[in-house]
């Protein structure tokens, strides 16, 4: 038996969710048309563990997570009801792919013995260790990086979700080994899983995580006097897991304002933001996937955006090229603020 | 020695005394291959820059009875311009000129040192709406050297082995004369072997036993300006063969391969089937990408297959032509030693050919790397049981060794053929051809080399 079912339990209260006056969390999604008499209906399946048409379309977004105001998890519902029903949003062998890439290989350290705090966690994107290593904004930092510490997080999309919670504890465990009080989290995706996700199952975590934002923004404070306001328009690709955790949204808009770039207001943005489309390739959904990335880019460049700011590398990835062929530039978050500082960027 | 010494001489006299050499550090490097064949040194090396100066060595040679070996890149792997029985090496890389490209009639004609990173880069330059099948070797293997394989590239999955490319051959014979191959040999145009008896058929997958090939006339394909690549991911071997029916059938793809390694871990327990995309427009990829989606949709509804995410870096990784990923990997257990049996087998027994690279690799205990190339429209596949070892470790490279036997074996029991195979897998082959077949080939080998000087050791039939 594996040790995740039998310790975490979702945090899930079925009756607030029943009592819902809005069922926002399914009629508000982006990829599903669904009213509310269907949402109520769907939910209720859900809740009692039936099969629905939901489990097997969500292209798993995780945008339900942040529609639901009422503090429930029915993205989380949906994803373990996937998993005991069997019902995989993606192909086998593409489901084996994630499972096989976190496991440490040879080159992945188990621990950063001369690691200091401020410390930051690099997930498995070394692409970004020399502008960490190599930029006066980050100087003060230490770097862990690795198989050992990954979030494991985005089993949400590949229907087995019970293997977060078999391996989050052990990851946990390597990071606190450190005896670090706090941890900057580069991906959203790795706050919103030592967040959210841990706190929807009681998983403890021994260390305060902090947003990569939060840490952008306090550094780009001290700094203020050096930055030259950047004057250009962006369109701001918001990622999945930023859905998890969307109390840290506002300090988009506050770094965005402190380097001197405009927001544009789009359709597609905050609440309403498209995925990328990569998660939707995964699942085969190449009709939609196109259709979307299509909308997406339209719309940035129906409002005029320079460039298109990302945070999540994978995002990145998926959309980069897209918007670069309507001469939108993509270019990371951090990337952006050394812009505005003056400094080398990683990834243009 | 005083008749090494004629020897020597009468080679300098052809070649120049620059071009000529009887030194042990000479000899050392020409001994040998990366693979597993036993290391044999020839007596002399001999850098020819004309046909003319390959005319009069083999002349020399076959005076003399002194064994001759032709030799390009060296990077067959499997031994086969290793000089067995000593004698000359004849190392033609000298001979590297670029001769002729007819835009129109889509041909080349190169000397037989021209190498395939050449090539290519020359038709970049001077033609770049031009190109050929480029094989995933080293870019310092020669053009010729995979053409006399029976090599395979990235455009086999269209039009067939590299080798079906051929539209032209200068050879010398081991006897000296000078022989023209095809419509050169009666028009100044390299067009095609076709409408004449098929001589090519005598020089090609004879690897150097029947004479010494100078000059090639190659096909030229039209070269797209965009190239794109999907990756369908199984983990059945067993669904191998339809969807590579299924893809062929839509004939969308330029270059199929398939791909299966243990590591790193995003790729244990799946098999890669690659499809290389190119069109003129991104419309044209879209569409070309379209039709192959829909046609495997069968095992995407069923979830036994779908389309890998791939990131920028593994995408860039594949489309390199030649792939360098095969380097990386040759080396992955360190110490210099790479051996992989390539039969050619019928596209069905994927699955049965899988099965025993994992059986042999699990006896031995040792890694695998498995690449496959799809010949024609799923004519046939070259299968590779890839064999990284560490020459350095003598235990390692015996089992290597031990798997690679067992290899060949394997892989004419499913009912292919060993590919560029070493000279016991040539043994092995013979003794299960055809007799008549056998008697052939022993008969034009003696009419074409009476005095048996020819690259000995290979294709011999006892």
């Amino acid at each position: 038996m594996k040790r995740g079912k039998l310790m975490f339990e979702l945090k899930f209260d079925e009756e607030k969710c029943l009592a819902c006056p809005t069922f926002d969390c399914l009629v508000k999604c982006l990829y599903m048309d669904i009213d509310r008499d269907i949402a109520k209906t769907e939910m209720k399946k859900i809740i009692s563990g039936e099969d629905s048409f939901v489990l097997h379309q969500c292209t798993t977004c995780y945008s339900c997570e942040e529609y639901c105001e009422r503090g429930n998890h029915p993205f989380y519902l949906i994803t373990d009801l996937q998993e005991k029903k069997g019902i995989l949003p993606m192909p086998k062998p593409l489901k084996t792919q994630f499972i096989n890439i976190p496991v440490p290989t040879r080159r992945d350290i188990p621990q950063f013995w001369a690691a200091e705090e401020p410390v930051i966690s690099l997930c498995i994107f070394p692409e970004y260790i020399n502008v960490i290593n190599e930029s006066k904004l980050f100087e003060e930092l230490s770097i862990i990086i690795g198989r050992y510490f990954f979030c494991q997080l985005m089993y949400l999309h590949s229907g087995n979700p019970s293997l977060i919670r078999e391996r989050l504890p052990g990851i946990i465990e390597n990071i606190a080994k450190h005896n670090f009080k706090e941890v900057i989290f580069f991906h959203d995706e790795c706050y919103s899983t030592f967040t959210s996700y841990t706190d929807a199952y009681g998983i403890k975590v021994p260390f305060k995580p902090i947003h990569f934002f939060t840490y952008l923004y306090n550094k780009l404070k001290e700094r203020k006097e050096e930055i030259k306001p950047l004057n250009k328009k962006v369109a701001y690709q918001r990622n999945c897991s930023a859905r998890l955790t969307p109390d840290r949204e506002h300090l988009i808009d506050d770094i965005f304002e402190l380097i001197g770039v405009e927001r544009v207001e789009r359709k597609f943005d905050r609440k309403n933001a498209l995925c990328c489309g990569g998660v939707i390739r995964g699942q085969q959904k190449y009709d939609l996937f196109r259709d979307v990335q299509k909308k997406n880019v339209e719309d940035m460049v129906d409002v005029g955006a320079e460039y298109c700011v990302f945070n999540c590398p994978a995002c990145f990835d998926s959309l980069s090229e897209n918007v670069s062929k309507k001469d939108i530039k993509p270019i990371m978050m951090h990337d952006l603020c050394l812009l505005a500082l003056g400094e080398k960027t990683a990834r243009k | 020695m005083i008749e090494m010494n004629t020897i020597y001489k009468s080679l300098v006299e052809i070649v120049d005394e620059e071009y000529v050499s009887n030194r042990k550090e000479d000899l050392y490097i020409y001994s040998q291959d990366p693979g597993m064949m036993e290391p044999h040194e020839p007596e002399y090396v001999v850098m020819p820059r004309t046909t003319e100066e390959v005319e009069k060595i083999a002349k020399l040679a076959n005076d003399k009875k002194i064994p001759i070996v032709p030799v390009g890149g060296s990077l067959s792997l499997s031994g086969l311009v290793i000089p067995h029985h000593g004698g000359i090496v004849v190392d033609l890389k000298r001979m590297d000129q670029v001769l002729e490209v007819n835009e129109k009639s889509r041909y080349v004609i190169i000397e037989a040192g021209v190498t395939t990173g050449k090539l290519k880069a020359y038709l970049e330059k001077n033609h770049p709406d031009l190109r050929f099948s480029i094989p995933d070797a080293p870019p310092s293997a020669t053009v010729v050297g995979n053409i006399v394989i029976h090599g395979q590239g990235r455009l086999t999955q269209q039009y067939g082995f590299n080798s079906d490319m051929v539209t032209g051959l200068e050879v010398v014979l081991p006897t000296g004369e000078v022989c023209k191959i095809g419509s050169g040999s009666v028009s100044p145009y390299w067009f095609s072997l076709a409408p004449l008896p098929d001589l090519a058929g005598l020089f090609l997958g004879w690897f150097g036993t029947t004479g010494i090939i100078t000059k090639l006339g190659l096909k030229l394909y039209p070269k797209k300006k965009i190239r794109d690549i999907e990756v369908f991911v199984v983990e059945d071997p067993n669904l191998v063969p339809d969807v590579i029916n299924r893809v062929t059938h839509t004939e969308m793809a330029e270059d199929i391969f398939i791909g299966a390694q243990p590591y790193p871990p995003v790729f244990k327990d799946i098999i890669m089937i690659g499809m290389l995309l190119t069109g003129d427009s991104e419309d044209e990829i879209e569409f070309k990408r379209k039709m192959i989606w829909d046609a495997l949709r069968i095992h995407i509804d069923s979830k036994e297959g779908g389309f890998m995410m791939m990131t920028p870096s593994i995408k860039q990784d594949l489309l390199e032509m030649p792939t360098s990923s095969t380097t990386r990997f040759a080396d992955v257990m360190k110490g210099g030693g790479f051996e992989y049996c390539g039969p050619i087998i019928p596209v069905e027994k994927f699955p049965e050919a899988f099965q025993k690279l994992l059986e042999i690799t699990t006896k031995y205990g040792i890694t695998y790397g498995n690449a496959c190339r799809i010949i024609g429209r799923s004519h046939c596949m070259m299968f590779s049981f890839g064999y990284p070892f560490n020459r350095a470790d003598p235990e390692n490279v015996e089992r290597t060794k031990s798997a690679l036997h067992d290899t060949n074996v394997a892989s004419l029991d499913i009912g292919g053929v060993p590919w560029k195979p070493e000279v016991p897998a040539q043994k092995m082959i013979m003794e299960k051809m055809d007799k008549n077949t056998l008697e052939l080939m022993n008969r034009i080998k003696k009419v074409l080399d009476p005095n048996g000087i020819m690259n000995p050791g290979n294709w011999e039939v006892e």
